[in-house]
C-alpha cells in the first residue's frame, strides 16, 4: 500500500508509449491498489493512468460515478483498453493531474465501444457515452504517450467545429 | 514576480506584429505572462500581461520603435496580478441570431442579475452584410447555479428571434 508520485509535465516520460500488460499476478494486483490509491488521494479526479505514476503498462482506472445523472459503469480498472468504435463527437473542458493549475476545451468521441481485461485477465467488452467515455479517452491517451494538451481546440472554433482529418 | 504590467496594442492587421513587439520585450529582459490577441475587423488588438523590472515609462521606450514602425496604438497600465489566479467556469452560454443594437447589453445585463460573472466572451458577426448574424459565447462562473442562468435568459429569448443555449461545464479530471 503506497500513494505514488505523479509525473508532472514536461516530465518526459510522459510521452513515452506503454507496453500490455502480459503477467495477471499478485503483482498487478498490488500495484493496481496503489493506483487507486493514489487516485483518491489526489485532487478529485475520475481516472488515472499506470503512466502517470511512471509504470509503463497498459492499465487505466475510471470512476465517474461521483458525478451526478450520468450514465456510468461504477469503478473500473480496465487493463489494455482497446476501443473498437467511435461515434460522434463533442468538446469538453479537460484537466489532468499531470498538468496542474491548466484546463482547455478538447474534442473526444461521444461514444465508444470499449474492450477490456479486468485484473483477472477476462475480456469484457463496454458500450459508453458522454462523460464516462471521455474519460476513458483521456486516460487511454496517457498509455499512447499524449496529453490533452495535444489535442486542444481554439475557444473561438468551439461553436462551429471544424472537420478533423486524420 | 509582482512587477506585471498589462500592455495594450491595437493596429493595422499586418504579418510580424506579434513577433516584433514580444522581441522588443523579451530582448529588454521582460517576461510575458496570460495574452488574448486576435483579429477584429482588420485590426490586430493584443492584451499582454507582462512582468518587467522597470517603469511603464522604460517598458513603452522598449515598445515604441516597434509601434512607431508599425504604427500601433500602445497603452500600458501597472497591474496588481499574478499568474496562476485562473477561475474555473462552469457554464457556456451561446446566443445567436440576426444582428440588432442592444443583443449583448440585455442579454449581459439579465446574467449579471441571475449571478453570473463573465469569464470569457468572444463574439463574431457572420452572414451577409445584408443579413448579419450576431454570434456570442460565453464562458462564466454561475454563483446562483446554472438553473438560475437558464431561467434568466428564457425571459430575453422570449418573441425574439435569438438562440441561446445554456450548456453546464462539468471539467474533467484525469
Amino acid at each position: 500500500m503506497a500513494i505514488l508520485d505523479i509525473l508532472v509535465y514536461p516530465d518526459p516520460r510522459l510521452a513515452q508509449i506503454s507496453s500490455p500488460v502480459e503477467k495477471f499476478n499478485d503483482e498487478l494486483l498490488s500495484f493496481i491498489f496503489d493506483l487507486e490509491e493514489t487516485m483518491r488521494a489526489g485532487p478529485p479526479s475520475v481516472g488515472i493512468a499506470a503512466p502517470q505514476v511512471g509504470h509503463f503498462e497498459r492499465i487505466i482506472l475510471v470512476d465517474v460515478s461521483s458525478k451526478p445523472k450520468i450514465p456510468n459503469h461504477g469503478r473500473l480498472t480496465l487493463i489494455n483498453p482497446n476501443i473498437l468504435c467511435k461515434q460522434g463527437s463533442m468538446v469538453g473542458r479537460e484537466g489532468c493531474l499531470s498538468v496542474p493549475e491548466y484546463t482547455g476545451n478538447v474534442s473526444r468521441a461521444e461514444k465508444i465501444t470499449l474492450q477490456a481485461l479486468n485484473k483477472e485477465g477476462k475480456s469484457l467488452n463496454y458500450n459508453m457515452e458522454g462523460f464516462e467515455a471521455r474519460a476513458v479517452q483521456h486516460e487511454i491517451d496517457h498509455l499512447d504517450g499524449l496529453l490533452f494538451l495535444d489535442r486542444l481546440v481554439s475557444r473561438r472554433s468551439s461553436l462551429f467545429i471544424r472537420k478533423v482529418y486524420k | 514576480m509582482s512587477n506585471w504590467y498589462m500592455l495594450t496594442v491595437v493596429g493595422r492587421d499586418r504579418p510580424g506584429i506579434v513577433s516584433q513587439v514580444t522581441l522588443a520585450i523579451y530582448k529588454g529582459g521582460g517576461n510575458l505572462g496570460e495574452a488574448s490577441m486576435v483579429r477584429l475587423g482588420g485590426n490586430f488588438s493584443i492584451m499582454l500581461m507582462v512582468h518587467y523590472e522597470g517603469t511603464a515609462e522604460l517598458l513603452e521606450k522598449l515598445i515604441s520603435p516597434v509601434g512607431d514602425k508599425l504604427h500601433l496604438h500602445i497603452h500600458i497600465v501597472s497591474i496588481k496580478g499574478a499568474l496562476h489566479q485562473r477561475l474555473e467556469p462552469d457554464v457556456r452560454i451561446s446566443i445567436y441570431g440576426a444582428d440588432r443594437a442592444g443583443i449583448v447589453a440585455e442579454t449581459t445585463g439579465v446574467l449579471v442579475e441571475a449571478g453570473l460573472n463573465i469569464l470569457n466572451l468572444e463574439s463574431d458577426v457572420g452572414g451577409s452584410p445584408t443579413n448579419p448574424i450576431y454570434i456570442m459565447e460565453i464562458d462564466g462562473a454561475a454563483r446562483n447555479g446554472v438553473d438560475s442562468i437558464r431561467l434568466a435568459l428564457d425571459s430575453v429569448a422570449k418573441g425574439k428571434n435569438i438562440k441561446i443555449s445554456v450548456t453546464p461545464i462539468n471539467t474533467l479530471m484525469g
